[in-house]
């Protein structure tokens, strides 16, 4: 095992580890990340090799990048005595290398002229070979972090890592600005951030070739992220207009060919969740979505609130063709409980996941009422991550499920009543457009 | 939609569940079109795993295409030449063909649905939920 130095974006430091797991596990690399402390953006850990190094690196958001780690100190001195000491062997087998030395500065960077007396500073690694500013074989890096006191730049590091770029993440190879969804073609008041949908399908483990489903599919966000992580998709929706777009040419299809994704789009379906037509031994591999709150969209299914002024309609006959099955005929729809789709999804997942396969789904919740109880519960799935992102007053959560292995033996999370999911769910909404304000508790 | 996915889906409707008639569905009056899509090996390797290959030879003659062998091709490789004139047919035949229009009614209860703009709905009526 060697040390390899991850460098993190600062953005969603609570969601870092799961993601760096979730690839981690999709790699089948034993990672140990308990020592990963949210309030800073470099992290040391132990890996096998290089490889093992690019896999839990090149698809991540929240990674910028991950280095061979030869050295760290306090001063530039405590650096190369360390460098000497763990790495002074190897400096032979990169003599003959092209090579170029980078600097990486967080709250804090050193002026260029100080640049070249560092870079300077490291000639006893005795490179012979030529610097390449573009593409070299090699690229050497200083990361140093810096204080931070009044927010001013500071000139001193804290501390300073050596190290060799292994490999750059997918942020870094500006993966949010292609799917920025300012630059998306078709898009909606439900499409989902590009930036926490692709971590949401890191973090399900999305993977090539495999059957990735969204029933709740709106504009496609999740559909989207998840074929660029090689899934092939398919989504639902009850919203026809949603799943249709606009035209040709602003609709789900135009985006997948966007993002030349087109070829592992399996198609989209009007379809009420609740009355599925998946067939039931059609094997999905995951299942990512963000169902329906009823804050921007009103959480609706097919039927009627009150069957009994409804009834005998099924007899009702337009042109001699019954009325409810002719090509325009408008589906009723009555209001569903939130807590009840929630038990939907999770026993339609454990149904149709394969065991270890993910469910990622993301739930609001008021910040001053939350409770785990209120957290979705199955006996066959494992809660994996409860990951929260806190607005003013409510969250939003990201809950991650595996399917349980029915052979292995299992301890059971305490189980929320169904009630308290249902107050919870259905106070939101009325919550939400009071501010959170405690009388509306 | 594609011809592939009329091999996903089923009636929608909760009695059928048990039915063997539910699926697939019987597919008529349908408007086809062919839509040029990127061949993928790996995509359709990967489908034809998942393929109920007898419900594909009953959707195809619905649609007129009485000429898919009665079993499915096994074993196919990508890397093989013999086998790529295969793939490419199964592409041309489960991706890109296309149902514009038409209508899906199921054998056991006899509902029917309809394919708007090449998105099959299977929104139920009050008195099917």
């Amino acid at each position: 095992m060697k040390d390899y130095l991850i460098y993190f974006a600062q953005a969603y430091p609570n969601f870092r580890r799961s993601e760096i797991e979730s690839l981690a596990g999709l790699n089948g690399i034993k990672l140990d990340l308990s020592h990963h402390d949210e309030s800073t953006p470099f992290l040391v850990v132990q890996l096998e090799n290089d490889e093992q190094a690019r896999k839990i690196m090149e698809r991540s958001i929240l990674g910028r990048g991950i280095y061979e780690l030869w050295g760290d100190g306090n001063s530039l001195e405590e650096v190369h005595v360390n460098t000497k000491l763990r790495y002074g062997s190897e400096f032979d087998r990169y003599k003959q290398i092209t090579f170029k030395f980078d600097f990486v500065g967080y709250m804090g960077s050193r002026e260029k002229k100080n640049k070249f007396e560092v870079i300077e500073s490291f000639a006893y690694l005795g490179f012979e070979g030529p610097i390449r500013m573009k593409n070299p074989d090699e690229v050497f890096v200083v990361l140093e972090q810096y204080e931070q006191p009044d927010r001013e730049k500071s000139t001193t590091p804290l501390h300073i890592w050596f190290g060799r770029q292994v490999q750059l993440s997918a942020r870094t190879e500006n993966i949010l600005d292609k799917y920025d969804l300012k630059k998306r073609k078709y898009i909606g008041t439900t499409s989902f951030d590009a930036e926490l949908s692709l971590i949401s399908c890191n973090i399900a483990q999305v993977n090539t070739g495999k059957v990735v489903y969204d029933p709740f599919a709106g504009t496609g966000s999740f559909l989207v992220a998840a074929a660029n992580y090689g899934g092939y998709v398919v989504g639902s929706d009850i919203d026809h207009r949603s799943l249709r777009g606009k035209n040709e040419k602003c609709n789900i299809w135009a985006n997948m060919k966007q993002y030349n994704s087109a070829s592992q789009f399996l198609d989209v379906m009007t379809m009420d969740f609740t009355h599925n037509a998946l067939r039931p031994d059609f094997q999905i591999d995951t299942i990512v979505c963000d169902p329906p709150y009823g804050v921007r969209e009103g959480l609706k299914v097919c039927g009627v609130k009150d069957p009994t002024k409804a009834a005998h309609r099924e007899n009702v006959v337009i042109d001699g063709e019954k009325a409810h099955l002719r090509r325009d005929f408008i589906h009723p729809k009555k209001p569903y409980e939130l807590a009840s789709l929630l038990d939907d999804l999770l026993s339609f997942a454990v149904q149709r996941l394969p065991v270890g396969g993910r469910l990622c789904f993301w739930m609001p919740t008021a910040n001053d009422e939350f409770s785990t109880d209120f957290i979705p519960h199955h006996d066959s799935l494992d809660l994996l991550y409860n990951l929260d992102q806190e607005f003013n007053k409510w969250s939003r959560r990201l809950l991650v499920y595996s399917k349980r292995d029915h052979q292995s033996s299992h301890t059971s999370v305490e189980q929320a009543p169904a009630a308290t999911v249902s107050k919870n769910i259905s106070n939101f909404r009325a919550r939400y457009f009071k501010g959170f304000s405690p009388s509306s508790k | 939609m594609k011809f592939l996915t009329t091999n996903f889906v089923k009636c929608a409707v909760k009695s059928c569940s048990a039915s063997q008639d539910s699926f697939p569905l019987k597919y008529s009056e349908c408007q086809l079109a062919k839509e040029e899509s990127e061949y993928n090996p790996d995509f359709v390797c990967h489908m034809l795993e998942r393929l109920d290959w007898d419900a594909i030879v009953k959707v195809a003659a619905d649609l007129g295409n009485t000429s898919i062998p009665p079993q499915k091709p096994e074993g196919l490789d990508p890397i093989m030449e013999d086998d790529q004139a295969i793939l490419r047919d199964l592409h041309s035949l489960l991706v890109e063909t296309v149902i514009l229009e038409g209508k899906m009614t199921c054998s056991s209860c006899g509902h029917i649905y309809h394919i708007k703009n090449s998105i099959p709905n299977f929104l139920l009526p009050p008195h099917l939920v």
